[in-house]
């Protein structure tokens, strides 16, 4: 293996002086007196390779010696990740000892003397490659399958496997041999290394779901597709941790990856928390079991914060090929790239726009690719839904990284300062955001065909009486309330009920804060109700005590089970309400 | 703080800049301390034998041949119990003519706590502010900013803040504060009787401006030290925030380093998180509180060092004068505390988060029925009766200087809802307006 020795350091980036080859992103580690710090090769010049390390370099002095791996940063993949906390570089850290994370502790993400129940599926003789499933063990409640490891190339014939019964992850439970007639046997546990892609699949088609979310700012007005991208900028405070966290406990995944990537300690310890105790509304179980936290908070060392999205990734990447509906929710991707200007800037390259790297748009549209809807080679499909939060600094969309994820992801949910300052929750404008799926034919096709027929003329109407209410505010702003036409307060007003009443949603209310596809449904044809009807008034001042009692009882409505005796009960007031004014 | 005999001293400096040199060394580790020429200075950049520190005091008068003499260990504070009452530069040394500390010499700026050690924060700090404890309630472990323009009182509200809470220590963090704040605040602190439980790090503007970067870390040291070992509630201050980011940006200039947005290091964020995130509950009890000032110009909150803080910290306060009133209040529409959901409702009535939004939302409909009267638009009843709910609102309930109980802020939040507004304007849910909406 490669040696090297220190030759100078600036805060987390060590020069490496070498004695023989090293690649680029390789991993080494520097010991600085026992303690050993994992770095990753990240530019290499003559025989000095620029190396940036995982942890605090306090202490480091020129003449530490530096042992290269051979290696690039890699994940280990097994059974036993779920309801796992791990740090960027996939440490256990429910392992670590002591109340501080201690540099140069790196701990197992798999547990070695786990027994798993095998079956096995895969028989001898049989031809498989990549990523092929060779049996299976109940992880939790998920069907976890023990694959051929992606790194292998080309196709093996089985030589052997196990009966079905109890071992452990290092167990060999299949031997596979090559053309050559080379033997490999395979365990429960195979690595990846991160940075790259896994492209064990046979195809990747355009998405043609959609995943409910249980939030109606999205699953009605702009719904994401399964394998879809998506992301939300905002302004601090406008709600984008509580948004994701919502979307975390509500949406109908089978595996939810969260990677808080560079984001406050205490955020991530609410999901440590409250994830054991939250049910999960589609199985009842709890949340915790059917998620994995990747955790590296803004104190945590740089270099790390930049590999826990990739870790994330992978992670996915191994689920969705067993065939399952994975769901990685990132906060936030700008931490990831402020990691990336940061080792730029040591690193003395040119910068492009605002100091941060040239090849930033590269580099998150290589990532948001990594997303997406998959036919494994069995036939069986998979998907990964990616939704990144951006913060964008100083809440301006025209920086670069919110402009770079704008061209990669397909879904754009903008919170807005202005909705957020006045309450309205989840405070996605509903102007600006878009979904591009909502264009695409197969979408459009499964919406109509799965919620109603004509849902999407629905959701596109909708989306024109929110459009023309902002328009006739504005004008009533300019001209005044007695300045414009009456139509223009009724236009204003029916923009106001879809958006009180669909938009805005209470996340901290048991009831409300998780829609099902079917009551959005419901909600969405009773306000388009009103909004068709019109109403009889003489003046402008009679429309708000009016709208307010209407918007009132159905936000009510909202805070009650669907269907229930009381929701029914504000849906007949709310009925006498409207007899009122209604023109007969 | 000379050397010992042992320490090999070095006298060639290669380079000098305003803040920083550079010495031909060897066997130095990063992040060393040393003195050069008797300045205290720390190692920020090392290639092969050329080691440049960063010089706190400046380097005006530095010699190409001045004396550097290395310690072979990064800063570090002695922690014991008799810190408490004490004052200390932002080297740690006591300025207030007492003996030197004794106790065990911890390294500052320590490692992160693993976050799985970390507790949900869920205890209540109660100010008697209804501008914080109705509408932005703060958590024990929480870290929160005073984003104020530099004429707004923000160090009395914060030592006020400080006072009224029941915190075991209060540590006060002192950047660039001028020295008529410096004794203000040990005034406040004699008067109300406290000094015993108040630590403070100062540098002032009489002192170099480098010198700042230490203070939040001494300052989260001799926290941690109560935190962790003696299990007490521990709130730090931190006052002014931005000058140490100014601190930050001169050294990372004279190290040439390519500047982002606002001049500031592109590594800001990682800096203030790296202080702002050693606020934290710990499961023993203890806990570490993090309030802070970052001065702003002219309200602008998109600058690099509002901006990056309010990505930070868990929420934020702003200070407004109200002129219907003539005092001060912590503007409603604008501040947040992000942990205000993990108490209100459950560790205060549980109509408080409906009551806090109701209140927001029609205290957003009088600024709008003002935005309209300004404009010369006819007000309707309605804007008119906003309007005088946000005057009783902000001179009986928000005012800095009212000092009533969470419960009494509730009562008279819903007199004020039932005065001006109809049951269907305040849109509460049916189960609290049956509860309160006529009750005495």
């Amino acid at each position: 293996m490669t040696k090297g020795t220190v030759k100078g350091i600036i805060s987390n980036l060590v020069y490496v002086e070498v004695d023989g080859p090293v690649s680029q992103n390789e991993i080494c580690y520097i010991d600085l007196y026992g303690v050993k710090l994992m770095a990753e090769v990240i530019k290499v010049a003559g025989n000095i390779a620029y190396t940036q390390v995982f942890e605090s370099t306090r202490g480091l002095k020129p003449g530490n010696t530096v042992e290269f791996t051979d290696k690039m940063l890699q994940v280990k993949l097994g059974p036993g990740m779920l309801s796992k906390n791990y740090d960027g570089l996939q440490d256990d850290l429910n392992k670590m000892e002591g109340m501080y994370l201690t540099r140069g502790e790196y701990t197992d993400p798999l547990d070695e003397d786990s027994i798993w129940h095998f079956t096995p599926i895969a028989k001898v003789n049989d031809t498989v490659e990549a990523g092929d499933w060779l049996g299976s063990v109940p992880e939790n409640w998920i069907d976890h399958k023990i694959m051929v490891p992606f790194l292998m190339e080309g196709k093996y014939q089985v030589k052997s496997i196990v009966l079905e019964g109890d071992y452990k992850i290092t167990d060999t439970i299949a031997v596979v041999v090559d053309k050559e007639g080379k033997e490999y046997p395979l365990t429960m546990v195979q690595y990846w290394p991160v940075k790259l892609p896994i492209k064990a699949y046979q195809s990747k088609p355009r998405p043609f779901k959609t995943l409910e979310t249980g939030i109606r700012t999205i699953d009605t007005l702009n719904p994401i597709a399964e394998g879809g991208t998506g992301f939300t900028p905002g302004p601090f405070g406008t709600g984008k941790t509580v948004l994701q966290h919502s979307i975390s406990q509500n949406a109908e995944a089978d595996l939810i990856v969260v990677a808080a990537c560079g984001e406050r300690a205490n955020e991530v310890v609410e999901l440590f928390t409250e994830f054991p105790e939250l049910d999960d509304p589609r199985t009842g179980r709890k949340l915790i079991e059917r998620t994995i936290i990747i955790c590296n908070t803004s104190n945590m060392p740089v270099a790390a914060r930049e590999a826990s999205v990739y870790t994330a990734m992978s992670i996915c990447e191994y689920y969705r090929s067993m065939g399952l509906k994975v769901l990685l929710l990132a906060d936030s991707t700008s931490r990831w790239a402020q990691a990336l200007r940061e080792m730029s800037n040591r690193m003395e390259e040119l910068p492009g726009p605002d100091a941060y790297p040239m090849d930033l748009p590269a580099i998150i549209s290589n990532f948001y690719a990594r997303a997406g809807y998959v036919y494994l080679n069995n036939g069986q499909t998979g998907s990964i839904t990616f939704i990144g939060a951006v913060s964008p600094a100083g809440g301006n969309l025209k920086e670069p990284v919110t402009e770079s994820t704008k061209k990669a992801a397909r879904c754009f949910y903008s919170l807005s300062q202005d909705r957020a300052d006045s309450k309205r929750y989840p405070a996605v404008d509903p102007i600006d955001s878009y979904s591009k799926y909502l264009e695409y034919d197969e979408i459009q096709e499964f919406l109509n065909q799965n919620i109603a027929p004509g849902w999407v003329d629905k959701v596109y109407k909708a989306k024109d009486i929110l459009l023309r209410g902002k328009e006739a505010k504005d004008q009533i702003n300019i001209l005044g309330d007695d300045g414009v036409p009456l139509d223009y307060h009724s236009r204003f007003w029916k923009s106001e009920l879809i958006d009180r009443i669909i938009l805005v949603q209470d996340s901290f209310d048991s009831i409300d804060k998780s829609t099902p596809m079917k009551r959005q449904a419901y909600m969405l044809n009773l306000l388009l109700n009103i909004c068709d009807t019109n109403f009889d008034f003489e003046s402008y001042e009679e429309l708000q005590p009016f709208y307010s009692r209407v918007i009132n009882v159905l936000i009510q409505m909202n805070y009650q089970p669907f269907q229930g005796d009381k929701f029914k009960e504000y849906e007949a007031q709310l009925e006498s309400i409207l007899a009122e004014r209604r023109v007969k | 703080m000379a050397g010992t005999a042992f320490q090999k001293i070095y006298t060639k400096l290669t380079q000098i800049t305003k803040a920083t040199c550079t010495v031909q060394a060897t066997g130095v580790g990063n992040e060393e301390l040393a003195t050069v020429g008797g300045r205290l200075a720390q190692v920020v950049k090392i290639i092969d034998n050329q080691v440049t520190l960063q010089i706190f005091e400046g380097t005006e008068g530095i010699g190409t041949d001045a004396e550097v003499i290395f310690f072979g260990k990064p800063p570090t504070l002695k922690v014991s119990d008799q810190l408490a009452g004490r004052f200390f530069n932002a080297y740690g040394e006591p300025i207030d003519g007492g003996p030197e500390i004794e106790g065990d010499e911890v390294e500052i700026g320590g490692p992160s706590v693993n976050p799985v050690r970390r507790k949900d924060p869920s205890e209540l700090i109660a100010t008697g502010i209804a501008g914080i404890d109705l509408n932005n309630t703060l958590v024990t472990g929480q870290k929160i900013p005073f984003f104020a323009d530099p004429d707004q009182p923000y160090n009395q509200v914060m030592a006020t803040v400080a006072l009224r809470t029941k915190a075991d220590k209060i540590i006060l963090g002192g950047m660039g504060l001028s020295n008529d704040d410096y004794l203000y605040y040990k005034n406040s602190f004699e008067n109300a009787g406290v000094i015993d439980k108040i630590i403070a790090f100062i540098n002032t503007t009489d002192n170099p401006p480098v010198e700042r970067l230490l203070v939040p870390d001494m300052a989260l040291t001799a926290a941690e030290y109560f935190a962790i070992q003696k299990n007490e509630a521990v709130l730090v201050l931190l006052t002014d925030m931005t000058l140490y980011c100014d601190a930050l940006s001169i050294v990372s200039n004279r190290m040439d380093q390519i500047p982002s947005k606002d001049s500031m290091p592109g590594s800001l964020y990682s800096d203030l998180a790296k202080i702002y995130e050693k606020a934290v509950q710990f499961p023993t009890g203890g806990s570490i509180t993090i309030i802070a000032v970052t001065t702003i110009s002219g309200g602008d909150i998109t600058h690099a060092i509002p901006d990056n803080t309010g990505y930070i910290t868990e929420g934020q306060l702003y200070l407004r004068r109200d002129t219907d009133i003539g005092k001060v209040i912590i503007d409603p529409a604008r501040s947040l505390s992000r942990l205000r959901n993990k108490v209100i409702g459950k560790r205060t009535r549980a109509d408080h988060p409906q009551v806090m939004s109701a209140s927001v939302r029609l205290n957003a409909d009088a600024m709008n029925a003002r935005t309209k009267l300004e404009n010369g638009f006819d007000l309707t009843d309605y804007d008119q009766r906003a309007l005088q709910f946000a005057r009783d609102y902000a001179e009986q309930i928000l005012a800095i200087d009212v000092n009533i109980d969470t419960e009494e802020m509730l009562d008279k939040t819903w007199a004020l809802f039932r005065k001006y507004f109809t049951p269907e304007e305040v849109g509460i849910k049916d189960e609290f307006m049956k509860l309160y909406w006529n009750k005495e």
